[in-house]
């Protein structure tokens, strides 16, 4: 009976004597953390991708929640609901930021460039750009390797078979890691556009335009006829190459009917109707245009009739 | 037992198919194409214009900076145009483009045959007469030659050792040279010692080319200070650091270079140009190149014009073989493939190598299975497998901790790899980016 009740005291002393030292310790080294940043990264997707600049969520749940003005944090993945929910939490502002993309600006495919050499080295493109420009004529497009599939963490980029290019998919979220993986720098981030509509100029070759055209019949010849087309300004053309800066781009599109080479591109846009020019612009080129609609509506009708017969 | 460096090393076959040929002079062709950069460091700023007549050897681009070099006509007649081409990296690089009009030398350059024994510059005007001349290391690196024979302030030079190894497979033409150009290249170090100030030369030859061994030997002896030292046959001994530790069994440490431990290692090939530059007055402007092959009927050595297409050089040994797979400029072992035969001959270009299909193909990459073949064959102690894999997965902080730019990329680890997997590749990627970083912290 004695052994019994020894043993508990004993056990319940040095029990009450760990759990005081424990107390005091923890409250000695005690570590606040601001209660929101968990509940701000609970609202972030948690992707860990790293789009936002910082290494994880929680990292940027941290930053948001220490820096008084957030209007330059952005959670790509996540959108504007995202960073509301995040946003509300906090009692903070956030600026309005346009849900992005990425697109690949090369639209050198087999069929457009030709091959005039063959690579068999190591399937990586930064490899590949550390040894030679390419194995077509052009030295600034696509190796094709596909190093910024391998860096996509969404699955959101694919290689065409057929084309030899990547295909980004719309599940992009914009996070920039095929951006900063590609040798060539020919992804870029754009604005995703009203309806997911997009015009851009798919080519970064800055050689002359014969050179170009050469090496690629779907290059930009820096022709700058997409720059006096454009109504808004929104284009430049710089060492021979176009560039359509996409705050200023109303999609409207006259660019991509006047490209040589087609190397403006228009995505999800419907097929085009050609009707009486509405915009009005000057009066030779409103002609023309009718003219255009003009015939393309005879050809219509006289489609349809041979429907009809 | 004969000397040799002691870590790694592999025994490439050798296939010298062009060793014992003559040099050739290769005839000048109607138009030459000379790139702005074709040494390390800064490009040459171009100073002609489009038509501005030019001779041989008429300054057309100069050096703009310290690391970096002067540039020469290598023909006569007018310049059509500056225009970017192709060059051996395989990108559009700037060029000097001349439409040749006859052959009319500079003045100044003494065309005449007779050996000049007597140095009569000193110290100062034969670096600054390199440094003119736009003399680089000839053995394919390119470094200008001036910068080297520049003592740093505090360092001391001891010995001057000649890089006469030609390590590489096929290439002879630092062989031939040494064979038809014994006389200068003898001169060529004396220039080179009383600009350094040193008393005692070596002149490194690898044991498989007796002949020259024989032929320098019996000159050296009419000179003082200068030996020549038979060298075991191993691959990669001319690398600078691998060729002092043969020499004269100093290691340089990690980073630095052979001043550190008292040594400058010129190319036999520069010292003949630095010879002509000092004692002729003439730049740099042609060298030999070996065009040499397999399946090539006629393997040569050609004395060529900077600017040359590669293409004059093919078809002057017998044209190119229906299989050729590929052509590479430089060594088997160290040397790039070309993408064109337009690409001109560079001060850096020691030899056009054309492989058949069959053997320039690359076999399929396996995994590694850990055999540590590239550690034995690693002539710098590193470990290759390793690099590449934090190169794949870029690491670059564990990279550079590793001795990443140790590396000479002499290439012994692929080469040995029973896998097949590209580790120098990799290796050099890597000390793109660990360089990159490098540079980036000390800013």
């Amino acid at each position: 009976m004695n052994v019994v009740v020894i043993t508990v005291l004993t056990l319940a002393i040095l029990g009450t004597i760990a759990a005081l030292v424990l107390y005091f310790v923890a409250q000695k080294f005690k570590v606040f953390e601001d209660p929101r940043i968990d509940q701000v990264e609970e609202v972030l997707p948690a992707a860990n991708c790293g789009g936002c600049g910082f290494p994880g969520c929680r990292a940027f749940a941290e930053a948001m929640v220490k820096s008084d003005d957030i209007s330059e944090l952005n959670c790509p993945v996540g959108g504007a609901d995202t960073m509301n929910a995040a946003a509300g939490i906090l009692g903070k502002e956030i600026a309005a930021s346009d849900p992005m993309i990425a697109v690949v600006k090369c639209n050198g495919t087999c069929d457009n460039r030709p091959k005039t050499n063959f690579y068999d080295g190591a399937t990586s493109c930064a490899v590949a750009a550390s040894l030679y420009a390419g194995d077509t004529g052009c030295s600034y497009g696509c190796l094709g390797c596909g190093d910024c599939v391998e860096a996509c963490t969404f699955d959101a980029i694919e290689m065409d078979e057929k084309t030899g290019l990547p295909v980004i998919k719309d599940n992009c979220v914009a996070c920039g890691a095929c951006v900063d993986a590609c040798p060539k720098n020919i992804i870029e981030l754009r604005k995703r556009g009203p309806k997911d509509r997009r015009v851009f100029v798919s080519c970064v070759n800055k050689d002359k335009g014969g050179v170009a055209k050469k090496a690629c019949s779907a290059a930009c010849i820096g022709c700058k006829k997409c720059m006096k087309e454009c109504p808004f300004d929104a284009i430049t053309v710089e060492n021979n190459i176009a560039y359509i800066d996409f705050n200023k781009c109303k999609l409207c599109r006259k660019c991509v009917a006047v490209c040589p080479t087609n190397a403006i591109h228009e995505v999800n846009f419907p097929p085009k109707k050609v009707k009486p020019a509405a915009e009005k612009p000057s009066a030779p080129k409103a002609e023309t245009a009718k003219a255009e609609a003009k015939t393309s509506e005879n050809i219509t009708s006289s489609d349809d009739k041979n429907k009809e017969e | 037992m004969l000397k040799t460096f002691s870590l790694g090393g592999i025994h490439p076959p050798e296939n010298k198919f062009s060793a014992g040929k003559q040099i050739e002079v290769m005839p000048v062709p109607a138009q030459v194409a000379i790139p702005i950069a074709q040494h390390i460091g800064a490009p040459a700023t171009p100073v002609v214009q489009k038509g501005d007549t030019v001779k041989v050897g008429t300054l057309i681009a100069k050096s703009s900076g310290f690391v970096s070099t002067n540039i020469h006509s290598s023909v006569s007649g007018t310049v059509f145009k500056i225009d970017d081409i192709v060059d051996a990296s395989g990108y559009k690089k700037a060029a000097i483009i001349i439409n040749v009009e006859g052959d009319e030398w500079e003045e100044s350059i003494d065309r005449s045959a007779d050996l000049v024994k007597e140095i009569t510059a000193s110290p100062e005007e034969i670096i600054k007469k390199v440094g003119e001349a736009g003399i680089v290391g000839l053995g394919g690196a390119t470094f200008p030659s001036h910068v080297k024979l520049s003592v740093p302030p505090g360092k001391t030079c001891d010995v001057l050792i000649l890089n006469a190894v030609e390590c590489e497979p096929y290439l002879t033409a630092d062989h031939q040279i040494m064979l038809e150009k014994g006389e200068e290249i003898m001169v060529g170090t004396q220039i080179l010692m009383k600009s350094l100030k040193v008393d005692k030369a070596i002149i490194g030859i690898e044991n498989n080319k007796p002949d020259a061994i024989k032929h320098l030997t019996e000159l050296a002896s009419s000179y003082p200070g200068i030996t020549v030292e038979p060298l075991k046959v191993q691959y990669p001994q001319g690398g600078e650091k691998q060729l002092i530790d043969a020499c004269i069994k100093r290691q340089i440490p990690s980073g630095k270079l052979p001043i550190e431990v008292g040594a400058v290692v010129q190319n036999v090939g520069t010292t003949v140009a630095v010879y002509e530059a000092v004692q002729k007055n003439k730049p740099l402007f042609e060298r030999v190149v070996t065009v040499t092959g397999k399946s090539v009927s006629k393997p040569s050595n050609f004395l060529a014009r900077i600017g040359t297409p590669i293409n004059n050089l093919i078809e002057a040994a017998g044209g190119l073989p229906e299989d050729t797979g590929k052509i590479i400029g430089g060594g088997p072992m160290m040397g790039k493939a070309l993408t064109s035969t337009e690409i001109p001959v560079t001060k850096g270009s020691s030899g056009i190598l054309i492989m058949k299909n069959e053997e320039a193909k690359r076999k399929k990459m396996q995994n590694c299975i850990k055999c540590s073949k590239c550690i034995s064959a690693c002539a710098m102690g590193l470990e290759p497998y390793l690099l590449m894999t934090l190169s794949d997965k870029q690491v670059w902080d564990r990279a550079e901790e590793e001795k990443i730019m140790d590396c000479i990329e002499c290439g012994s680890c692929s080469y040995t790899c029973p896998s097949q997997r590209p580790l120098l590749d990799y290796i050099r990627l890597g000390k793109g980016k660990v360089g990159q970083i490098m540079r980036s912290r000390t800013k």
